[in-house]
C-alpha cells in the first residue's frame, strides 16, 4: 500500500497541523516584531488581552469574527464542489444592496425582526446574483471561475460606488453613504449574551448577526453532509469523473453551489450595515471576503473549523488594533504584515509541514496497522 | 567499441506491491532495429523509462556502447546518446518546427546565431535521413505523422545514436506508419540503433531485426525476427499458464437485452476509437470482449454506460432505444436497468475520500431508500451499506471507514455490491479484477456467474484473456476499434491472441 497518503488521525488533521502552522506564523511574526525593536512577548500579551481581556475586547473580536464566518462559509461551500470562489468580497459588497434596500424602505414602518428577514433574503438574493454570472460562465462556457470572480470584485466595487452616490446617498450630502436607519433597521446588540458571562460589552458593535452566522454554519454543515445536493457537490469536488459516472448534472450543481456561496457572502452585509453602522457606506466589506479564503482554508472547509478560524482572525483584527495603539513602533501596516503571515502559513503554506507530520504518523501507525491486519 | 548499443543487466523495479520489472536482461545490437513487445502492463514502458532516466532501477546495471552508464535523469540519457519519441508528443504546439527542435539546445541566450546554425543543421539532417519538414511550420497545423517526424529529428539533432519509439504507430494512419518504417530503415542504414516498443505483431515482423517479448514484468524471450513467427510471438506474449476455470453450467440465453448496432465513437482528438461495432447480449449469458488495452473497449463501455457520446449508431436496452449520440445520461441508463462497473474504480467507480457508505450509494443516491426529502437518511445509508458488506464479505466491515483505506479487492467488491444488488437487467463490467488480490478474484468471478444464472445480460470487458475465457459464453475480440472476430470460449489462446494482435487475415489465409 502507498504510505504517502496514509490517513492521519482526526486530531492531527484538524488540530495539530493548524496549530503547528499557527505557531510558526507567530514565531515569524515575533521575529518581525524584534526587528522593529519591540518585545514580541509583550506584543503578544497586548494582542491577547486586547482581544480577550475585556468584555468590550471580546465584543469587538466576535464582531469581526462574524464577518469572517460568513465569508469563510461562502468560500467553503464552493470549495466542496471543487470551485474556488475568490469573489466573496464582491458578492458581500453587492449583497449590501439587499440589506440597505430593506432597511431604507421599511425601517420606520416595521419592527427590526421583520426588516431583518427581508434584509437577509435581499442580501442573499443580491449576493447570489453576483455569483450567478461567473457560475454560469464556468458551467456552460468554461471560463475559469477564479478569473471571473476576481474580475467581478472590481465590477462590484464600481457598481456599488455608483449605487451609493446615485441611489442611496441623500441629497445635499457629500459622503458616499445612505442616511442612518431608524430603529426598525437596527439589529440588537448582544450585550445580554456577554452579560451572562459577567462581561460588559461597552462600545463594541457585537450584534445579532453573530447568531445568524452560527445558524448559517449549522445549515452549511447540514447542506454539505446531510443533503443529496451536498453529496453531489462533494463528489464533484473530490472526483469529477465519478460525478459524471453517477449521473450527476455537474453544470447545474456548479451553478447551485455558487448561488449558495454568493448568498452566504451576501449575508455578511447584515453585520456592518444593519448591526453596526445603521447605514450602507463605501467599502463596508473591507477585505473580509479575502480573509474568508484564509478562514476556509484554515478551518479545512468545515463549519466548526471555520467558526474557530474566524474567531482567530477576529482576534488578530481586534488585538492588532490594540497593539498599534499601545506600541507606536508597530504601525497599522505592521499588523497587516502579521495577519498576512498567519494567512501565509495557515492558508497558502498549509501543506508545508504536512509531509513531515504524515511521514511521522505513517511510521508510528505502521506497526499498529500491521498488528491489526494480522489479527 | 562494444557490438551492443545497449546492454541491460538484472534491471529490477518495484512500485509498491507491483513488481514492474523483474531481473531484466537485454542486449541490443548496434545498428539494428530491436522490437520489444508485450501486453499493456507487461513492463515495457517502465523499462524504457528506466533507460531514459525517468525512473531509477531498484537494482541492475545499464551499459551504453559497453560503457557502464548512470542514467539519473533524461539529461544524462541525452548525453549518453539516447533519444526518445514518446507516445504522446512532447512538442510545444504553437511553436514552429525549428523552435521545437532547438528548444533546450539553444546554446546561447541570444537566439539569432543559434537559429541560423540550427536551420542549416536541420536541413542537413533532413537530407541525410530523407525526412522533409518545413522548419517554419507551426506544430499544431501539422498532421500527426509529421509531428512525429519532428520528434525524431529533435532526438537526432541532439546527437542521439539510440532512438526509442514508444508505440509510435498508435496515432498514425497506415500510410503514415509505412512512411515511419521507411524512415526507421533509413536511420538503421545510417548506423543508428532503434528500439521499437509496440504490441502490434505485424509491425514487429515488418521492420525489426530482433524482438524481445515481455510478460508480467519479465523478459520471457528474445528471437531473431527472421527465425520466429507471428504465432510464436503471440503465444509468448499472451503466455501459457494454468487457466483458473470457474465452475459454471451451461448458459441458457433468453431474449436480447442489450443490442448494439453500428456503434462508432470518436475521442476528443477525432480519432475513431470504436468503429462500426454491432453485437447482442442476451439475458442469461456473458459476452466477453477481449483485446489488448486501448483497442476501443473502454470507449465502448463508456458509450453504452451513457458516459461518452457516440458519433453514430444505436443501442437498444431491453427493447427500448437509447440516445447514444446525445450528451449521455448515466442516471437515466440506471433507471432503465443498466448497471455499470467501470474499468477505473479509483477515478470513476468510487470517490476514495468518501466513507464506504457514501460510495455504496454512488449513482443511486437519488433513491428514496436513502431519504424521503432533500435530506439524506444517514442511518438508512449505513444500514444498506452494512447489508452489502455482509453479503459481499467486504473487510473491514465498517461503513464509516474512508474508502481509500480498503484494499483493492474490497474496493472492487464495494462497486460490485452496489451495481449488482440493484437487480439490473443488463450489467456491463470493465476489468472486474484489475489490481484485485487472488482471493477476491474467485469471489468476484463466482458472483458474475451467479448474476448470469439469475438471467442477467452481462457484457464483460477485460484485458486478462484468462478471465474472458473462463467467464464468457461468447468471446468478441476487438482490435483497432473493430470486432476482429467472435469465438467460443474453448477457442485456443493462440487463436484469440492472434485476433487480439490483429492478424486475423493471415491466420485465415493459412487455414
Amino acid at each position: 500500500m502507498s504510505t504517502p497518503f496514509a490517513k492521519l488521525p482526526g486530531w492531527v488533521e484538524y488540530a495539530l497541523i493548524p496549530l503547528v502552522n499557527l505557531a510558526v506564523a507567530f514565531l515569524v511574526a515575533g521575529i518581525v516584531v524584534v526587528f522593529v525593536g519591540e518585545n514580541p512577548l509583550e506584543a503578544a500579551r497586548i494582542m491577547i488581552t486586547g482581544a480577550f481581556g475585556s468584555g468590550e475586547g471580546i465584543g469587538f473580536t466576535l464582531y469581526y469574527a462574524t464577518y469572517f464566518i460568513f465569508t469563510g462559509l461562502a468560500v467553503a461551500v464552493a470549495f466542496h464542489a471543487g470551485l474556488f470562489n475568490i469573489g466573496a468580497e464582491g458578492q458581500a459588497y453587492v449583497g449590501g444592496i439587499g440589506v440597505a434596500a430593506a432597511c431604507l424602505t421599511f425601517d420606520h414602518t416595521m419592527p427590526w425582526y421583520l426588516v431583518f428577514v427581508l434584509a437577509s433574503l435581499g442580501s442573499m438574493a443580491f449576493g447570489a446574483l453576483w455569483a450567478l454570472i461567473p457560475a454560469w460562465l464556468q458551467a456552460y462556457r468554461g471560463s475559469h471561475i477564479v478569473i471571473t470572480t476576481i474580475m467581478f470584485n472590481y465590477i462590484a466595487s464600481n457598481l456599488m460606488l455608483y449605487m451609493l452616490l446615485n441611489v442611496f446617498k441623500p441629497l445635499g450630502q457629500m459622503a458616499a453613504q445612505s442616511r442612518t436607519f431608524e430603529p426598525g433597521g437596527q439589529l440588537p446588540k448582544l450585550d445580554w449574551l456577554l452579560s451572562i458571562f459577567g462581561l460588559d460589552i461597552g462600545g463594541a458593535p457585537f450584534n445579532f448577526s453573530f447568531l445568524v452566522a452560527l445558524a448559517a454554519a449549522f445549515v452549511v454543515w447540514v447542506l454539505i453532509w446531510r443533503t443529496r445536493l451536498g453529496y453531489e457537490m462533494r463528489t464533484m469536488g473530490f472526483q469529477p469523473h465519478a460525478a459524471r459516472f453517477a449521473g450527476m448534472k455537474s453544470k447545474r450543481v456548479v451553478v447551485i453551489a455558487m448561488l449558495i456561496s454568493g448568498a452566504l457572502a451576501g449575508l455578511m452585509a447584515l453585520n456592518p450595515i444593519m448591526g453596526d453602522q445603521y447605514r450602507i457606506q463605501q467599502d463596508f466589506v473591507g477585505g473580509a471576503g479575502f480573509v474568508g479564503i484564509a478562514v476556509a482554508l484554515m478551518g479545512r472547509s468545515h463549519p466548526v473549523g471555520i467558526v474557530l478560524a474566524a474567531i482567530l482572525f477576529g482576534m488578530l483584527y481586534q488585538g492588532g488594533a490594540e497593539l498599534s495603539f499601545d506600541m507606536p513602533e508597530i504601525t497599522r501596516d505592521m499588523i497587516v504584515v502579521i495577519q498576512g503571515l498567519v494567512i501565509l502559513f495557515a492558508g497558502a503554506l498549509e501543506h508545508m509541514f504536512r509531509p513531515a507530520i504524515t511521514a511521522f504518523f505513517a511510521r508510528l501507525g505502521k506497526s499498529r496497522s500491521e498488528a491489526a491486519a494480522g489479527a | 567499441m562494444s557490438d551492443f548499443a545497449i546492454e541491460l543487466k538484472g534491471i529490477d523495479k518495484r512500485f509498491g506491491a507491483v513488481h514492474a520489472n523483474k531481473n531484466i536482461n537485454l542486449k541490443v545490437a548496434r545498428g539494428t532495429i530491436h522490437g520489444i513487445i508485450g501486453e499493456n502492463g507487461a513492463g515495457k514502458s517502465t523499462l524504457m523509462s528506466i533507460l531514459y532516466g525517468f525512473y531509477q532501477a531498484d537494482s541492475g546495471e545499464i551499459f551504453i556502447s559497453g560503457q557502464r552508464a548512470n542514467i539519473k535523469d533524461s539529461k544524462a540519457a541525452i548525453a549518453a546518446g539516447i533519444g526518445m519519441v514518446h507516445q504522446h508528443f512532447m512538442l510545444v504546439e504553437n511553436f514552429s518546427v525549428l523552435e521545437n527542435i532547438m528548444l533546450g539546445a539553444e546554446e546561447s541566450a541570444i537566439l539569432t546565431k543559434g537559429i541560423t546554425k540550427a536551420r542549416a543543421e536541420l536541413k542537413r539532417l533532413e537530407e541525410q535521413y530523407e525526412m522533409e519538414v518545413d522548419p517554419d511550420a507551426i506544430i499544431e497545423e501539422l498532421p500527426v505523422g509529421v509531428q512525429q517526424r519532428v520528434e525524431i529529428l529533435k532526438a537526432i539533432y541532439r546527437k542521439a545514436d539510440i532512438l526509442i519509439l514508444d508505440e509510435p504507430t498508435g496515432v498514425l494512419t497506415p500510410a503514415e506508419a509505412d512512411h515511419l518504417f521507411r524512415i526507421l530503415a533509413q536511420l538503421k542504414e545510417q548506423g543508428k540503433t532503434v528500439i521499437l516498443i509496440t504490441h502490434k505483431l505485424r509491425e514487429i515482423m515488418a521492420i525489426t531485426d530482433e524482438v524481445s517479448v515481455m510478460r508480467r514484468g519479465e523478459m520471457v524471450a528474445t528471437r531473431k525476427t527472421s527465425e520466429t513467427s507471428v504465432e510464436e510471438l503471440a503465444e509468448l506474449m499472451v503466455g501459457r499458464h494454468v487457466l483458473l476455470r470457474v465452475e459454471k453450467g451451461e448458459a441458457k440465453p433468453g431474449d436480447v437485452k442489450l443490442s448494439v448496432r453500428n456503434l462508432t465513437v470518436r475521442d476528443s482528438r477525432g480519432v475513431t476509437m470504436v468503429d462500426n461495432v454491432s453485437f447482442d447480449v442476451r439475458a442469461g449469458e456473458i459476452v466477453g470482449i477481449a483485446g489488448v488495452a486501448g483497442n476501443g473497449q473502454s470507449e465502448l463501455l463508456e458509450a453504452i454506460g451513457g458516459m461518452r457520446s457516440a458519433t453514430s449508431g444505436t443501442v437498444t436496452l431491453s427493447g427500448q432505444p437509447v440516445d447514444v449520440t446525445g450528451p449521455g445520461d448515466p442516471a437515466d441508463m440506471r433507471k432503465r436497468g443498466l448497471a455499470h462497473v467501470p474499468e477505473d474504480r479509483h477515478h470513476t467507480g468510487l470517490v476514495l475520500k468518501f466513507e464506504e457508505a457514501e460510495n455504496a450509494m454512488l449513482g443511486y443516491h437519488r433513491d428514496k431508500t436513502f431519504g424521503q426529502s432533500f435530506l439524506l437518511d444517514v442511518d438508512a445509508m449505513r444500514k444498506d451499506a452494512m447489508e452489502k458488506i455482509e453479503q459481499y464479505d467486504i473487510r473491514p466491515p465498517n461503513p464509516r471507514l474512508k474508502t481509500a483505506n480498503f484494499s483493492g479487492g474490497n474496493q472492487q467488491k464495494i462497486v460490485l455490491a452496489r451495481e449488482m444488488e440493484r437487480n439490473p437487467d443488463v450489467l456491463i463490467i470493465g476489468q472486474p479484477t484489475r489490481g484485485v488480490d487472488v482471493g477476491a478474484i474467485e469471489f468476484i468471478h463466482k458472483r458474475i456467474i451467479e448474476m448470469r444464472d439469475q438471467g442477467k445480460a452481462i457484457l464483460l470487458v477485460s484485458v486478462e484473456l484468462d478471465e474472458i475465457r473462463s467467464l464468457s459464453d461468447r468471446i468478441i475480440v476487438m482490435f483497432a476499434g473493430r470486432i476482429a472476430g467472435e469465438r467460443n470460449p474453448d477457442a485456443s489462446e493462440g487463436e484469440l491472441g492472434l485476433l487480439m494482435a490483429g492478424v486475423e487475415n493471415k491466420l485465415e489465409a493459412a487455414e
